[in-house]
């Protein structure tokens, strides 16, 4: 059973894509049951893969039993296996959020929804770089689909501009990866490093081929020059949607992680290719700061928040050192929950403030304590207030950057963004909950319900909780970035001892 | 055969491209089309090009690489479901806005556009695609 265990995060939301297929004229209960039920098998699932990675090996699933470098490999290393943890975990919550109603407004939420996760999933977890192609376009497929779910100009209009620009990104994705095989003739991530290591000709094939597949993870991470679409259709989405998207540009962020850190940096070909990644980082940060500081609506700003620590994470694979590393790691986890809490919040409270909606206008008068404590509790969080998570992450993030060369831009581009976010939040906070226009009359604003309340302060309480268990968190984002950063274990965990021997044809 | 292979691609590429950059969504769905049959002859090339050689690898024969072929294939079905997909989305978006516009642009005024029944920027509630 345990070596299977590397496949089961994808396994599970996978079948429970099908009998939701299947099922599809069984009634809402009957999908919502199967959702959550896969989506909890998920979690524990994810947490046991991470406890096995955490003893140290590198787990290798060889789908069909075909050797690495001829077949495709599953590979989950205590990074792909902390990240199916917090994809299951988020996912299961902006799940039990969308049961209350909101996967009601359009058919098929529920399969797109696991849809969504065995993409997420499976772009963590593989080998190989054209499965990685695979498993992104399986997650964007889903999320074109969730991305519209709900109807509405806004959304057709956002999703369109969602759609082309990812299948333009597609394409690129695929035509790097043509290059890549007709310069090295594998895609196996573990053999690309190998043998761009020992390259001695089309260095600049080569160069060409890793520059475009950064260029596309850059892409699904936003990075500035393509980062235009990101606040526009997260801000369109509908609000559990919008919370699960946090994590997609994180995957973006983590391919580019585990590229640089296994293949590029190691080889001489494309050691320095990344040195313009930092810079670029740094005006994305900026460039979402002051995004946050001009949104009109709460769910434009939870956009831009998402952009800013999108753009403060793609500032690391750059400086391929393991403090460094390991503190994005950290950043990574909380600034995903604290991220897609606001979207939560932003149609909680769009509900209470009838005709004003989410907007930062004066609106009806707003007596709601709990849902102006879980603002204030995360908007905290996300900018960096001690004694919150995102302080930690961000103090951790600094720490690591203290030695390096660029640690002066670092510095202060974060702790700028930082103050702008938190003027941002502190206007725009108290703009919603206190002023108020008292000929207003209060919106009939129905109840929360259960599970839209419990999602809300499970990812509110993700802030204080991981602050509390820093501790072991930071551990083990150390101990996965010093995993990360021997790329020779997961060479030789993946093509096994005898790599050095596969017959390699010299080819035209 | 590498020359009128590499033209061949580049025409399709720089059709795709162009096409991809207009403002109507007609002309951006035939553009990525276009552009994804380059990069399919793309991946086909990447396998290096031989005349009369099956992708089958036997003892001394002479073939050609097979998985680029595979990798085709698996393109060919990703973009052709995405494309029937935007295809829809478009569609929508026309049937919404009453404009073929890839900003999909509101109804200036109801008396100015199409009746559209004046939906709002978020749209009725409780309609599903």
């Amino acid at each position: 059973m345990i070596q299977h265990a590397p496949i089961l995060p994808i396994l599970i939301p996978f079948a429970a894509t099908l009998v939701l297929l299947a099922a599809a004229g069984r009634g809402l209960a009957f999908q919502r049951a199967i959702g959550l039920a896969a989506a909890l098998a998920g979690v524990a699932a994810a947490a046991w893969l991470t406890l096995l990675a955490d003893r140290g090996d590198i787990l290798v699933y060889a789908l069909g039993d075909w050797p690495a470098p001829f077949g495709i490999v599953l590979a989950a290393d205590r990074l792909a296996a902390g990240m199916t943890l917090t994809t299951a975990l988020l996912a299961a919550v902006c799940l039990l959020h969308a049961s209350h109603g909101f996967d009601a407004r359009g058919r098929h939420f529920h399969p797109f929804f696991q849809l969504q996760i065995v993409g997420l999933q499976g772009a963590f977890l593989t080998g190989d770089l054209f499965n990685l192609f695979v498993f992104f376009e399986v997650m964007l497929l889903a999320s074109y689909a969730l991305l519209a779910h709900g109807g509405g100009l806004a959304r057709t209009r956002a999703g369109l501009a969602y759609v082309v620009l990812n299948l333009a990104g597609s394409a690129l994705f695929l035509i790097a990866l043509g290059l890549l095989y007709g310069t090295l003739g594998t895609l196996n991530l573990a053999d690309v490093a190998l043998r761009l290591q020992g390259l001695d000709h089309d260095f600049a094939l080569a160069r060409l081929a890793a520059a475009l597949l950064v260029a596309v993870f850059a892409l699904k991470a936003a990075l500035l020059p393509l980062s235009f679409w990101l606040p526009l259709s997260y801000a369109a989405a509908g609000a559990p949607v919008a919370a699960l998207f946090a994590i997609m540009t994180k995957v973006g962020i983590v391919a580019i992680l585990r590229v640089q850190a296994i293949a590029f940096a190691p080889a001489p070909a494309t050691a320095d290719l990344l040195s313009w990644l930092t810079p670029l980082a740094l005006a994305t940060v900026l460039f979402a700061a002051l995004g946050a500081l001009a949104a009109a609506r709460l769910r434009d700003l939870a956009a831009w928040l998402v952009l800013g620590s999108a753009g403060a994470l793609l500032a690391v694979p750059a400086h391929a050192g393991t403090a460094v590393t390991a503190a994005a790691l950290y950043y990574l986890v909380q600034s995903t929950f604290a991220g897609a809490v606001f979207f939560l919040l932003a149609e909680r409270i769009a509900e209470r403030r009838g005709e004003a909606a989410d907007s930062f206008r004066a609106g009806p008068a707003l007596a709601a304590p709990w849902l102006a404590l879980g603002f204030f509790l995360a908007a905290a969080t996300v900018s960096g207030l001690p004694p919150f998570s995102g302080f930690i992450g961000k103090l951790m993030l600094l720490e690591a950057f203290r030695p390096t060369p660029a640690a002066a831009a670092v510095w202060s581009v974060l702790l700028t963004a930082g103050f702008l976010v938190m003027t941002s939040l502190a206007r725009n906070g108290s703009r919603l909950f206190w002023d108020r226009k008292p000929d207003l009359p209060a919106p009939a604003a129905g109840p929360a319900g259960w599970r839209r309340a419990t999602a809300i302060v499970l990812l509110v309480a993700a802030g204080p909780l991981l602050a509390l268990f820093a501790r072991p968190v930071a551990d083990y984002a150390a101990r996965a970035a010093a995993q990360l950063h021997a790329p020779q274990a997961y060479i030789g965990a993946v093509l096994g001892k005898d790599a050095g021997s596969i017959w390699r044809q010299r080819r035209p | 055969m590498e020359a009128v292979v590499a033209v061949a691609i580049g025409t399709l590429a720089a059709c795709g491209v162009f096409l991809l950059l207009r403002a109507r969504t007609f002309a951006v769905v035939l553009g990525l089309t276009l552009l994804s049959y380059a990069v399919n002859l793309f991946l086909f090339a990447s396998g290096r090009l031989m005349l009369g050689a099956p992708p089958l690898i036997r003892d001394g024969a002479f073939y050609t690489d097979p998985l680029p072929q595979a990798l085709v294939l698996t393109a060919i079905v990703i973009g052709f479901g995405m494309t029937a997909y935007l295809v829809m989305l478009a569609l929508r978006a026309l049937a919404e806005s009453g404009d073929d516009h890839v900003d999909a642009k509101e109804p200036e005024a109801p008396s100015a556009g199409p009746p559209q029944g004046g939906r709002g920027q978020e749209g009725g509630a409780g309609e599903g695609p």
